[in-house]
């Protein structure tokens, strides 16, 4: 009997192998898509990094004004998972990402895949990221270009078995990773408001605070952009949709305004990683902050994902 | 009966404020130095005309609640927790760092009570650096609850 079961066993286990090799793979952006944008421009590029936040992250911890144009890395981000180190993406030949072509670039920011064909942890919001034009990831790319290279290289990870073999990310990206638009708006939606659907959904990357994740650290789009539990541990994100909790009763003009000073219509200032958030945004246009307040007036209003504490 | 009932109430008022607490107390201050500052903030942003009156009173009376920031009264060890504090755990376990932060926010409107402006570009200079001590204490010290 085992003897005649055997090869059925192996043939098994050779095609689950087959399938988990598969599914874990890097996927990788087009090349001819690639190839066929065009060279990048520093101006546009430096939007682009203000509005997608590099600096909050890859900048020194505490560093303020031109000093965040430095991306030597170093914060920590604590996690259900264990600790993140944020990596130096500086030009930097041996410590940064000085050597990388357009190619390493896109698809590290576009699909999570790192140059030597390793997943990246979804602490890096390449899901968010991949929602970009690629035309705007060849402007960013370009500006970046121009920023200093900066010595010094961060730890890696600090992640227990088995969320440090980096090959089973291939499987949360097949059950989670979905590079297109989340909220879908009403057919008469204006163009303000469509882009700043591009502005939050992708560069912006507000949804990977503002909503919460699943078990597997998996925004929950049921639950888009009303809030949650800090995935950094401590209190709560805000609800920033139009719903219970949220901002309803702010004006477009207000929105637009905490994004470039950091105070609500009560003059509170906004604190922890969100006056990063703040130091980025005040460097937008106008125009760009506002067609964010639009879209966040448009998505469907949602209550509070969190229960405030009882005391 | 009059007299001891109005006795009574005051003493029950009394002590309602003695014990309303530190939370509550704290949060009562940083309302207090929103509403005295946020009211200029058009004039600093220019969508109202600059008016020296106006933002040397609002200064004035932000001095008067600035003053009253005493980080060992207002966050004493025990009212970590509660009344929806949102008080980060950082203000105890880095006290010098917290103290250090709220007398830099202290000199900076005490230095623009010294020298009132003049005109909107003072105003607007003065307005910066005393608003930046907001979201800088706010980045490391407080974490939103609700």
């Amino acid at each position: 009997m085992i003897r005649k079961l055997a090869p059925i066993a192996l043939l098994l286990a050779l095609v689950g192998g087959l399938v988990f090799w598969f599914v874990t793979a890097p996927q990788y952006l087009d090349p001819k898509d690639i190839a066929a944008v065009a060279s990048g421009d520093v101006t546009r590029g430096q939007q682009i990094f203000w509005e997608g936040g590099c600096a909050a992250c890859h900048a020194a911890v505490g560093s303020k004004d031109d000093e965040r144009l430095k991306l030597v890395g170093g914060l920590v981000l604590p996690s259900p998972f264990g600790n993140f180190h944020v990596p130096n993406i500086s030009q930097d030949a041996e410590d940064g990402i000085g050597t990388w072509d357009f190619a390493s670039f896109a698809n590290a920011v576009q699909r999570g895949v790192s140059p030597q064909g390793e997943h990246y942890y979804p602490s890096f919001p390449f899901s968010s990221y991949s929602r970009m034009k690629l035309a705007d990831v060849s402007d960013l790319y370009a500006f970046m270009k121009t920023l200093p290279a900066v010595k010094g290289k961060q730890p890696g990870h600090e992640l227990p078995f088995p969320f440090n073999i980096r090959r089973l990310l291939g499987g949360w990206k097949f059950l989670f990773f979905k590079p297109h638009p989340v909220a879908t708006l009403a057919a008469d939606a204006s163009d303000q408001a469509k882009r700043g659907q591009y502005l939050v959904e992708g560069p912006g990357h507000c949804g990977e605070c503002h909503t919460p994740r699943n078990l597997l650290g998996s925004s929950t789009l049921s639950k888009w952009l009303s809030g949650g539990p800090n995935p950094e541990g401590k209190g709560v994100i805000p609800n920033i949709t139009g719903g219970e909790g949220g901002l309803d009763s702010w004006s477009d003009a207000q929105i637009a305004s905490l994004l470039k000073d950091g105070f609500n219509p009560d003059f509170d200032s906004v604190g922890g990683s969100m006056t990063a958030v703040v130091a980025n945004w005040s460097h937008v246009s106008d125009e760009d902050r506002l067609a964010v307040a639009a879209y966040l007036k448009a998505v469907p209003k949602l209550a509070d994902s969190y229960t405030k504490p009882a005391n | 009966m009059k007299k001891l009932i109005l006795g009574i109430s005051m003493v029950v008022l009394t002590s309602a404020i003695a014990f309303a607490g530190p939370i509550e107390d704290r949060q009562a201050l940083m309302k207090s130095f929103g509403k005295a500052i946020g009211g200029v903030a058009p004039i600093a942003k220019g969508e109202t005309p600059f008016d020296a009156a106006a933002v040397t009173a609002a200064i004035a009376a932000l001095n008067v609640e600035v003053l009253k920031f005493d980080p060992a009264v207002l966050f004493p060890v025990g009212s970590e927790t509660g009344s929806e504090s949102a008080a980060d755990p950082k203000i105890w376990t880095d006290a010098v760092g917290f103290k250090t932060a709220v007398d830099k926010y202290k000199a900076d409107v005490a230095a623009a009570v010294a020298t009132p402006a003049v005109d909107l570009a003072a105003f607007q200079a003065q307005f910066g650096a005393i608003t930046k001590n907001c979201g800088a204490c706010h980045e490391v010290y407080r974490m939103k609850k609700g």
